[in-house]
């Protein structure tokens, strides 16, 4: 029991950390700009494949940095020729030209990579057990990971909270005529907040793609579970997204390690009631139900307390 | 928009026309080309379009040319009801399938609607791959063929096998949560219990289809459970991401499969260092030692650059020629009528019947063990340098199992 309570822990705190390196560009996004990006994932995606090719052309490393640059500068691309113009015309409109943008990148990668997943595998570096606990690896791919993303987070705090350049940031959102009147330049502003949005989202596709599987329907896989995060930790709230990504990662891998039915509670029902539909949800395991928890959190959190965990933001 | 309906206008006839072409037999397959079952759906859609060009090389089925029109269902019933439709509109009267039982049970009940409501223009359905009993017992349909074994045959064997496999204490069941994957859990609890019944079952697991991204949990569960032995039916990506995981983890077990020779399950189990401690149930592969299969894989590696999955798909091609040339038609009632009871010499050597009363085809059963090669076994998979290794073999007499099919025939 204590082995699958400390190993699940450690799942769970794996996939968390994957789940924030996932949501912080968007949070980062959402906070300054105001902007619901509906194709984060897809540069997530795009992160992916370009750290793919370029792997196989240049080396798993330069990679890393390489990839999460380029898909930065797609993401520039976008702030610059697709949402400065939609800006005028309001949320919804941003929001559309987002998920429109999800849709055409989804194809764009299968033309250019096909539907199968692509062959991208661990660096040859990384590519060894860290330690073991009971007897159970870990890879000390996934660590480095874990790694990433603890330095993500801070660097992402330190930024936005410490320096100069968060300050103009957050300026800017707020009350971007008077930043403007103080010389800065706000369109440039948005477009630089939009491409490291976008670049951190390359990173982790970069890192989460020999891990997890790097093919074109992954951001429509992983894409529905980021807004679960970043609305349960709070719209815009970084420490609140890095809290939800753990708390999700957390619940949902102790839901599968959880073999508990209401039959088990409480008894089986009546026999003679015979098989019904009832009984078949008396009898569903937690484990069974694992993969929609996190989706009956999200529900509840905007029932209960609609801004999230730690956001402060009404909306 | 004027111009896009002017468009349609000028492109839509061609399409038409090119369909009503008569010269060539098509063929709709229907398959996943995208999303969790993307990799077993090319796989195969390769497969298919290999066999489609022997076929034509060699002159075709009664002098027509064979063309695979490949439609992607994205592993979804409802999707693929979509696409059989557009088939069938295209002129397709065969269509083959295989990935996923609940879909194979949608399109077999939309084949059947389809030609009681359509006489003359009867389509059949070749089944390649989707192994849920009941599709060749209460959901049984005249216009359905199935040329896999079904699950419980499968499992037949394989339970048949690790009874005499002393060292197997406690078993653990992970499926896919879908009517196969079901089928699989219970077949193996009646089967396991009958016929070893100090086997302990320490766990029985279901898992979404194609959804899960992370098996660590679930590997982490096996572990605490002190399984010696999985046995698992999961395909496609979920039987690589559970290698994997196992990998990762360092999981060591005897894994019983279904599907580890798909997609990613090769390079999986040579990283976790199992060397011939996983299994898996096929009506052929590689190294089975028969000439003309080895002849074949060869030239199927050659072209279609991957190992051959699926065996009973050149049974299932070869077939319908041989049913096409018998009944001396390509109408689908005739070809039907002439693939009930048809005996054929399958690839990997032994004779295989259609059985008339349910259209499942019976053939040898193998088990094989993936591991480092023998000198006689030229075949590894995706290049880790480990192959399949014969373990044991079920004649087509002892895979026979009853059916409870009532046919309505036409």
């Amino acid at each position: 029991m204590l082995e699958l309570i400390v190993i699940s822990t450690l799942n769970g705190v794996l996939f968390g950390m994957l789940l924030f390196l996932l949501s912080s560009g968007l949070t980062v996004i959402f906070s300054m700009m105001g902007v619901l990006n509906f194709a984060h994932a897809s540069f997530y995606m795009l992160g992916a494949f370009f750290g793919f090719q370029l792997t196989k052309w240049i080396g798993f490393w330069p990679a890393l940095v390489l990839a999460p640059l380029l898909v930065g500068a797609i993401g520039m691309a976008v702030e610059r020729y697709g949402l400065r113009n939609t800006h005028k015309h309001g949320h919804v409109a941003e929001l559309l030209l987002t998920f429109g943008l999800a849709f055409a990148i989804e194809e764009i990668v299968s033309m250019i990579w096909g539907k199968s997943p692509v062959d991208y595998r661990v660096p040859a570096l990384l590519d060894f057990p860290a330690f073991t606990i009971f007897s159970t690896n870990y890879p000390a791919y996934k660590i480095f990971m874990l790694a990433v993303s603890v330095v993500i987070f801070v660097a992402l705090l330190i930024v936005l909270k410490r320096t100069r350049v968060g300050l103009i940031v957050q300026a800017a959102l707020t009350h971007p005529h008077m930043v403007g009147h103080l010389g800065h330049n706000v369109g440039r502003v948005f477009m630089v907040v939009f491409g490291v949005g976008s670049a951190l989202a390359g990173i982790a596709g970069v890192i989460a793609g020999p891990a997890l599987v790097t093919q074109s329907d992954m951001a429509a896989a992983l894409g529905p579970i980021l807004f679960v995060v970043i609305v349960f930790g709070g719209l815009g709230s970084l420490p609140g997204a890095f809290i939800a990504s753990l708390v999700i990662g957390l619940v949902q891998t102790f839901a599968v390690a959880l073999n508990g039915s209401l039959a088990s509670a409480f008894g089986p029902l009546d026999p003679s009631a015979g098989p019904s539909v009832l009984t078949d949800i008396w009898n569903v395991t937690i484990a069974q139900v694992a993969p929609i928890v996190p989706y009956m959190l999200l529900v509840l959190i905007l029932i209960v307390r609609p801004m999230g965990l730690m956001g402060t933001r009404e909306s | 928009m004027r111009k896009l309906t002017l468009a349609i206008a000028v492109i839509a006839p061609m399409l038409g026309h090119a369909a009503s072409a008569e010269d060539t037999i098509k063929i709709g397959y229907i398959d996943p080309l995208s999303g969790g079952g993307a990799s077993v759906g090319e796989g195969g859609l390769k497969t298919f379009q290999y066999l489609a060009d022997e076929l034509n090389a060699k002159g075709g089925i009664l002098g027509k040319k064979i063309e695979i029109v490949p439609l992607d269902n994205k592993t979804n019933p409802q999707e693929s009801l979509v696409q059989a439709q557009k088939a069938i509109d295209a002129g397709v009267h065969y269509i083959t399938q295989g990935n996923g039982s609940s879909v194979a049970a949608a399109l077999s009940d939309f084949v059947t609607k389809n030609n009681t409501r359509n006489p003359g223009k009867e389509v059949l359905y070749f089944n390649y791959a989707a192994v849920d009993p009941s599709l060749t017992n209460e959901k049984c349909s005249f216009w359905h063929f199935r040329w896999d074994a079904s699950s419980d045959i499968k499992m037949e064997a394989l339970t048949s096998y690790m009874k005499d496999v002393p060292s197997i204490k406690k078993v653990y069941l992970i499926n896919q949560d879908y009517s196969f994957g079901q089928s699989v859990r219970t077949d193996a609890r009646k089967m396991l219990g009958a016929k070893r019944p100090d086997i302990q079952i320490v766990g029985d697991e279901l898992h979404p289809l194609l959804k899960v991204t992370d098996f660590s949990p679930y590997i982490a569960k096996i572990k605490a459970s002190g399984a010696d032995s999985v046995v698992t039916g999961n395909w496609g990506q979920d039987i690589a991401l559970l290698l994997k995981a196992a990998a990762d983890a360092g999981l060591k077990v005897n894994w019983y499969t279904y599907y580890a020779g798909g997609a990613g399950g090769p390079t999986a189990i040579k990283q976790t260092g199992l060397d011939h401690q996983v299994f898996q149930i096929t009506e052929g592969f590689a190294n089975s030692g028969n000439q003309a299969a080895m002849d074949f894989e060869k030239s199927f590696r050659a072209k279609a650059n991957m190992s051959l999955w699926y065996p009973r798909a050149v049974n299932e091609m070869r077939m319908f020629k041989a049913a096409a040339e018998k009944a001396n038609s390509i109408e689908p009632v005739k070809v039907a009528a002439a693939l009930e009871d048809l005996k054929f010499e399958v690839l990997d050597g032994g004779q295989g019947v259609m059985r008339k009363d349910d259209h499942q085809f019976f053939q040898p059963i193998y088990i094989s063990s993936f591991g480092k090669l023998a000198a006689n076994e030229p075949f590894d998979e995706e290049n880790t340098g480990w192959g399949w290794h014969l373990v044991s073999k079920v004649d087509t007499p002892q895979a026979m199992v009853s059916t409870t099919c009532k046919m309505v025939r036409p």
